[in-house]
């Protein structure tokens, strides 16, 4: 063996930390941050700013070490689609182990260190989302059901109450609106991708609504999540943490949402490959926006407060 | 081929040495910020540490 091959040999199995980073979902993490950090600052009782920092950050790394797992677990068809071929297993930048070691590792660390920072609810919250996600969603349904993306958007909506329960020391009304905002959202917004992203899910073989009961069938589906999605909205203006600023944001962005989703509801798919699924792409954008302006108007809510100004 | 007395492999390594350094120092701020906020704010503690307390010196009788 020469020198040139022993180095070809190890080149690509070694991992720089920025490969080690990307097994956390740094995207995704970013979402779990900022619902999380609603759900601690629309909070009735305040933390301290260290104490809410740290919170912060053991629910970041939860999350992130449940998208180690998830990564760990569906390697294999990772490498089959093209969006997800070049993370860092499929690509051969990280071997499995390593990431099943950091996945339990940082699961383990993350949740110890939130019950010491805040409470052992929160704690408990946090484990039982990293096993929700890694297990219940990747390992038991994500290949078994087309309702994934239902059971997935659970996982991704445990952030804001956790960030509630680490400041109030238990779960209450707001914090389960707040979850079943995320919840109601996460269908739509994933299942409108699936719309124009067709070719991905079907060569991994995961049965996403689209493939196994028709786009037709998705196209209602969207439509009826957007609907109860559009009354949870504007109802959350009412509770605890909503208030009249809440109300106008939401009430704007759910008439857009729901014209959106009606827009899909009656294309069929010779219309919208016509256009390259042009209302599909535009609804997508606009549930990015729709999920960060709704918890920005919650925070807006509370910042309000303290000078009479937020809530009813 | 000479092996380069730097090579791409070696960077990645450092600077993988360098990221993970960095996160144990940040853990090190972490739990010393952690502890000196909870101490300060008089979380469940007795605090008497090197000074006597008083609940446990033995009474004497008044009489």
């Amino acid at each position: 063996m020469t020198d040139a091959s022993l180095n070809s040999d190890i080149q690509p199995a070694e991992a720089g930390f920025g490969d080690f980073f990307a097994l956390l979902k740094p995207r995704v993490m970013s979402l779990v941050v900022f619902t999380a950090l609603v759900g601690l600052l629309v909070a009735p009782i305040g933390v301290h700013p260290f104490v809410g920092f740290c919170a912060i950050l053991f629910i970041a790394v939860g999350a992130g070490a449940s998208g180690a797992l998830n990564m760990w677990w569906d390697a294999d068809i990772d490498r089959v689609m093209t969006r997800t071929a070049r993370r860092p297993i499929p690509a051969g930048k990280v071997a499995p182990g390593d990431a099943l070691g950091i996945g339990l590792a940082l699961s383990g660390f993350s949740v110890v260190m939130l019950a010491l920072a805040t409470n052992l609810a929160a704690a408990a919250l946090l484990a039982f989302t990293i096993f929700f996600y890694a297990v219940v969603y990747s390992m038991w349904l994500k290949r078994a059901t087309p309702q994934n993306i239902v059971i997935g958007g659970a996982a991704g909506a445990f952030p804001p109450m956790i960030g509630w329960v680490a400041a109030t020391g238990g779960v209450s009304l707001e914090a389960v609106l707040m979850f079943a905002l995320i919840f109601m959202w996460t269908p739509p917004h994933f299942w409108a991708l699936a719309l124009f992203m067709k070719s991905d899910y079907n060569t991994a073989g995961v049965p996403m609504l689209t493939v196994t009961h028709g786009r037709r069938v998705t196209r209602v589906h969207i439509w009826v999540y957007t609907l109860l999605l559009a009354a949870l909205a504007v109802g959350m203006g009412f509770s605890g943490i909503g208030g009249p600023l809440y109300l106008a944001v939401a009430v704007v962005l759910n008439v857009l949402f729901i014209k959106g989703a009606w827009g899909i509801w009656r294309r069929d798919e010779t219309r919208a490959e016509a256009d390259s699924y042009r209302v599909e792409k535009a609804f997508f954008r606009l549930s990015l926006w729709y999920l960060f302006l709704h918890f920005g108007a919650l925070l807006a809510e509370a910042a309000l407060r303290p000078f009479g100004l937020g809530g009813w | 081929m000479a092996i380069a007395p730097q090579h791409e492999l070696h960077r990645r390594r450092m600077g993988r040495n360098i990221g993970l350094a960095a996160v144990l120092v940040g853990m090190i701020v972490i739990v010393f910020g952690l502890t000196v906020v909870k101490v300060t704010r008089g979380d469940p503690m007795a605090g008497f540490d090197h000074v006597v307390e008083p609940r446990i010196i033995p009474q004497e009788d008044s009489e």
